[in-house]
């Protein structure tokens, strides 16, 4: 219903117009710059959204992201829960036929809405933090770890947590972590560190 | 006596599998006047038409029928086969039995019942057909063209260098059309003028052309092979014979502001005037309207100036007339009125232009010697919006059709206003990109992707003056919101139509026009440069908006046509037309008023002493395409169809009403 709503106020027309000036033009060309990949290319053909498989809940699908970019729209892309849906499974990236990367522009926004603390969906945001910590930390995922630390910072406490006894009876949750954290650490260190 | 042979095909399965055909055989053998009957599996074989040609000889046969398929498909091939051993070939005819009946009917006893019928009535005619001669009509080996743009120059140029006599009739005082406006040329950006003038010169040398140049059409008359062509040479009151070019009197006229056609206004031009630097001819022409002289008396410098004594002030528009054997119309086409939506203010804004009008602006011998700005304060343009589709695909106002070379002239400018001003942004509104055509579809995407063109998907709503600029309001439906545009220039790409006055000369030649007044082609996919009018043939945007290598294309084709027709002494045309008895035609003419071909013309009957008797009708074998109108009309029967006649008809008929 929610979402609903917000596909309607995208094609009201009675809310203000979009004014393409210069001012407008310098998101898309940040954009551009930042991915390495020429979203102006983009003809709208739709395909990223047809294969998206998780477009279903996004509140702008990949395709109209790709042309609020063009249209210099920033504020409206990066408070989009949609960039935070991406699964980054690069359905569109295989398919795009103009050979955009549509994952990398999704990922580019993420950094970009991070950095103005535009970050719509909190959860994604805090399940990613984690992600990467336990990452630095462990070289691949250690899940109880990670786990234990979304919840701690989401609040979810106890989110999942009957899932746990049936998985570890499976073997699917490891009871040491892995012994390349060193290596990972590393590379984590050429980067620069991680932005936190 | 007549001495009938007939033959059935089975035409492999496609008949016999419905019809009987032996019980049909045995049937016709048994019919009066049949004198010969067989069937046979493919009677358009060579073994099959061996078999009519033997008949005719051994039974001594009068008429010919085929009881095989379509008339459409095979009567020319038994026709011959029957005058190969001397058989009038119009005695020969076809009973249609497989697409009117064996592929038609299931029930095989009701269908052959039904073939037998079919042959019966066509015996029935053919024992009264007569053997006709085709018509030969002679062919006057000179060609008309009408229309001086690149569609007229390739035609004239092509029929000249086939080695035939053109006259090329343009309206305006120099020839080149639309294409000499233009700056550059999609999807290349060929300079226009670089292209075509040479085809410009070449046609005013050419010992073949006759060129005739502020020339109209004034009348047409005669048919195919034979037309007589009255062509208004109007007055440029300057002697071509003596004039050098030299531009003295355009330096001397004081009129200097009169808006220039060529410039779309934008530009200003003088009352003597040539409309541009490379025009063929360069001969100037007095503009009586804005003439000083003309107006009230006086003035004459240009008369003065002048150092050969070229100027004329008291010349008169020359009627000539001409005998030509095919015509070419290549008359091309106008923008429509750029206030069709008066939302986006054509004709109030000066810097809401149309297409042609900013190629105008781009073209280095434009009013701003190719510089973008604006024609309202000559500020440089920095941000400018194209409209496409501005008329076009509009059912309500009256224009459903697709003007077909904007997207293309649209992603031009865009990328030719980005070649001149570096920093500048252009913007684009389109409904759709129609980019078919070799090398198109990639011209549009590098407008956008190498250009950097913003295209919008949506129309503009209104468009308003705010601070100096011009505010262009519309949406953009890929993104679901309404857009804003502070804007210097907008250039809408208004539809095309064809030019004025072609209504007019179509029906001096009877050319068919469709219902947007574009001339109609005699066939929208077979027959695309012909026209129902024999001998008069299509070329470029008169037909249908066209781009630059589809006229061209066109022009050759009809060239070609003209050239083929030439390439024979008489054309051959079927005898089946209309004949009228003069003993008893009256004279009253309604079937003159029928014939839609204008083909009944009037006939004096004197006897030997010269005194008139009376008038009668007479059937113009040229141009009757022998439809059946007047044999309608006559009130006293006295115009009858050639292989068609009543008596022909009510012979078939009673053979059904018999059966």
């Amino acid at each position: 219903m929610k979402q609903a709503t917000e596909r309607e106020q995208l094609t009201r027309t009675d809310e203000l117009p979009i004014v393409l000036t210069e001012e407008a033009r310098k998101f898309t060309e940040e954009v551009i710059r930042r991915s390495g990949e020429r979203v102006d290319w983009c003809y709208q053909c739709g395909k990223c959204t047809a294969g998206c498989p998780v477009a279903f809940a996004m509140d702008i699908e990949p395709s109209r992201i790709m042309r609020l970019v063009q249209l210099g729209q920033g504020e409206r892309v990066l408070k989009s829960k949609a960039i935070w849906l991406c699964v980054g499974c690069q359905t569109c990236t295989t398919r795009c036929p103009q050979e955009i990367d549509p994952a990398k522009v999704m990922d580019t926004l993420r950094e970009m809405a991070l950095e103005k603390e535009f970050a719509a969906d909190k959860e994604v945001v805090t399940f990613f933090r984690s992600f990467l910590d336990n990452i630095q930390r462990y070289g691949r995922v250690f899940e109880p770890t990670l786990v234990l630390q979304y919840n701690l910072r989401s609040g979810h406490l106890l989110q999942d947590a009957d899932k746990g006894p049936l998985m570890l009876f499976k073997g699917k949750l490891p009871l040491r972590p892995s012994r390349n954290g060193a290596i990972v650490r590393k590379i984590f260190d050429a980067l620069g560190g991680r932005r936190q | 006596m007549a001495r009938i042979g007939v033959f059935i095909c089975h035409c492999g399965e496609n008949i016999a599998r419905t019809v009987d055909v032996a019980k049909v055989r045995d049937a016709l053998a048994k019919h009066p006047g049949v004198v010969h009957a067989v069937d046979y599996r493919y009677m358009c074989s060579a073994p099959g038409q061996e078999l009519i040609r033997n008949a005719i000889v051994e039974k001594k046969l009068t008429g010919v029928v085929v009881a095989a398929c379509s008339p459409h498909m095979h009567e020319p091939t038994f026709r011959k086969a029957c005058a190969a051993v001397g058989l009038n070939p119009y005695l020969c005819e076809m009973a249609n039995i497989r697409e009117h009946c064996s592929w038609v009917h299931s029930d095989r006893e009701k269908a052959t019942e039904k073939a037998i019928e079919l042959v019966r009535f066509l015996v029935e005619k053919v024992k009264r057909n007569r053997p006709l001669e085709p018509i030969r009509v002679p062919v006057t080996k000179r060609a008309l063209v009408v229309g001086g743009g690149i569609a007229g120059i390739q035609a004239a140029l092509d029929i000249a260098n086939g080695g035939y006599e053109v006259i090329l009739v343009e309206r305006q005082p120099s020839i080149g059309g639309h294409m000499a406006q233009l700056s550059e040329t999609f999807p290349t950006l060929d300079c226009s003028q670089c292209i075509l003038t040479p085809k410009m010169v070449e046609v005013r040398q050419h010992p073949n052309i006759k060129l005739l140049t502020y020339s109209e059409v004034e009348d047409v008359k005669g048919y195919v092979g034979n037309f007589e062509v009255t062509i208004r040479k109007k007055a440029r009151y300057v002697n071509e014979e003596v004039c050098t070019g030299c531009g003295a009197c355009i330096q001397r006229c004081p009129q200097k502001r009169i808006p220039s056609e060529f410039d779309r206004g934008l530009g200003r031009r003088t009352a003597i005037y040539i409309p541009f630097p490379q025009a063929v001819p360069n001969i100037p022409v007095i503009d009586r309207e804005h003439c000083a002289y003309f107006r009230r008396g006086g003035c004459r410098l240009c008369e003065k100036e002048c150092p050969r004594g070229a100027i004329d002030f008291n010349q008169q528009d020359q009627l000539l007339t001409e005998k030509v054997g095919a015509i070419v119309l290549a008359t091309g086409y106008d923008l429509i009125p750029s206030d069709i939506y008066s939302e986006y203010g054509g004709g109030r804004y000066r810097d809401v232009i149309d297409g042609l009008q900013f190629e105008r602006l781009l073209s280095a011998s434009g009013p701003t010697n190719g510089e973008v700005l604006r024609p309202s304060d000559g500020k440089e343009v920095k941000s400018v919006v194209f409209i496409s589709c501005v008329g076009s695909r509009d059912r309500a106002k009256g224009i459903p059709y697709c003007s077909k070379i904007c997207c293309m002239y649209v992603a031009k400018h865009a990328i030719l206003f980005k070649h001149k001003v570096h920093d500048g942004q252009a913007f684009v509104f389109y409904m759709d990109v129609r980019a078919a055509g070799k090398g198109y579809e990639e011209f549009v995407r590098r407008a956008v992707e190498e250009e950097g063109v913003v295209y919008l998907r949506g129309r503009v709503s209104k468009i308003y003056q705010q601070d100096g600029k011009l505010i262009v309001r519309g949406v953009d439906t890929l993104s679901g919101m309404p857009v804003e545009i502070p804007a210097d220039l907008v250039v809408l790409a208004t539809a095309i139509r064809a030019s004025d006055g072609i209504v007019e000369l179509a029906q001096k030649l009877g050319v068919p026009v469709d219902e947007h007044g574009f001339l109609s082609e005699a066939h929208p996919k077979l027959r695309p440069v012909e026209t129902q009018v024999a001998g008069v043939f299509l070329a470029g945007a008169c037909q249908a908006p066209k781009d630059i290598p589809d006229t061209v294309a066109q022009a050759s084709g009809a060239a070609s046509k003209v050239l083929s027709m030439f390439a024979q002494d008489a054309i051959e045309r079927e005898p089946t037309i209309a004949k009228v008895n003069e003993q008893t035609c009256v004279g009253c003419f309604e079937c003159q008023r029928a014939c839609p071909y204008r083909a009944i013309e009037r006939k004096e009957i004197r006897d030997r002493q010269g005194n008139l008797i009376k008038v009668v009708a007479y059937v113009n074998p040229g141009l009757c395409a022998g439809c059946g109108a007047c044999t309608v009309a006559c009130r006293n029967h006295s115009v009858d169809l050639e292989g068609f006649a009543e008596e022909q008809m009510f012979a078939e008929l009673s053979a059904i009403t018999a059966a």
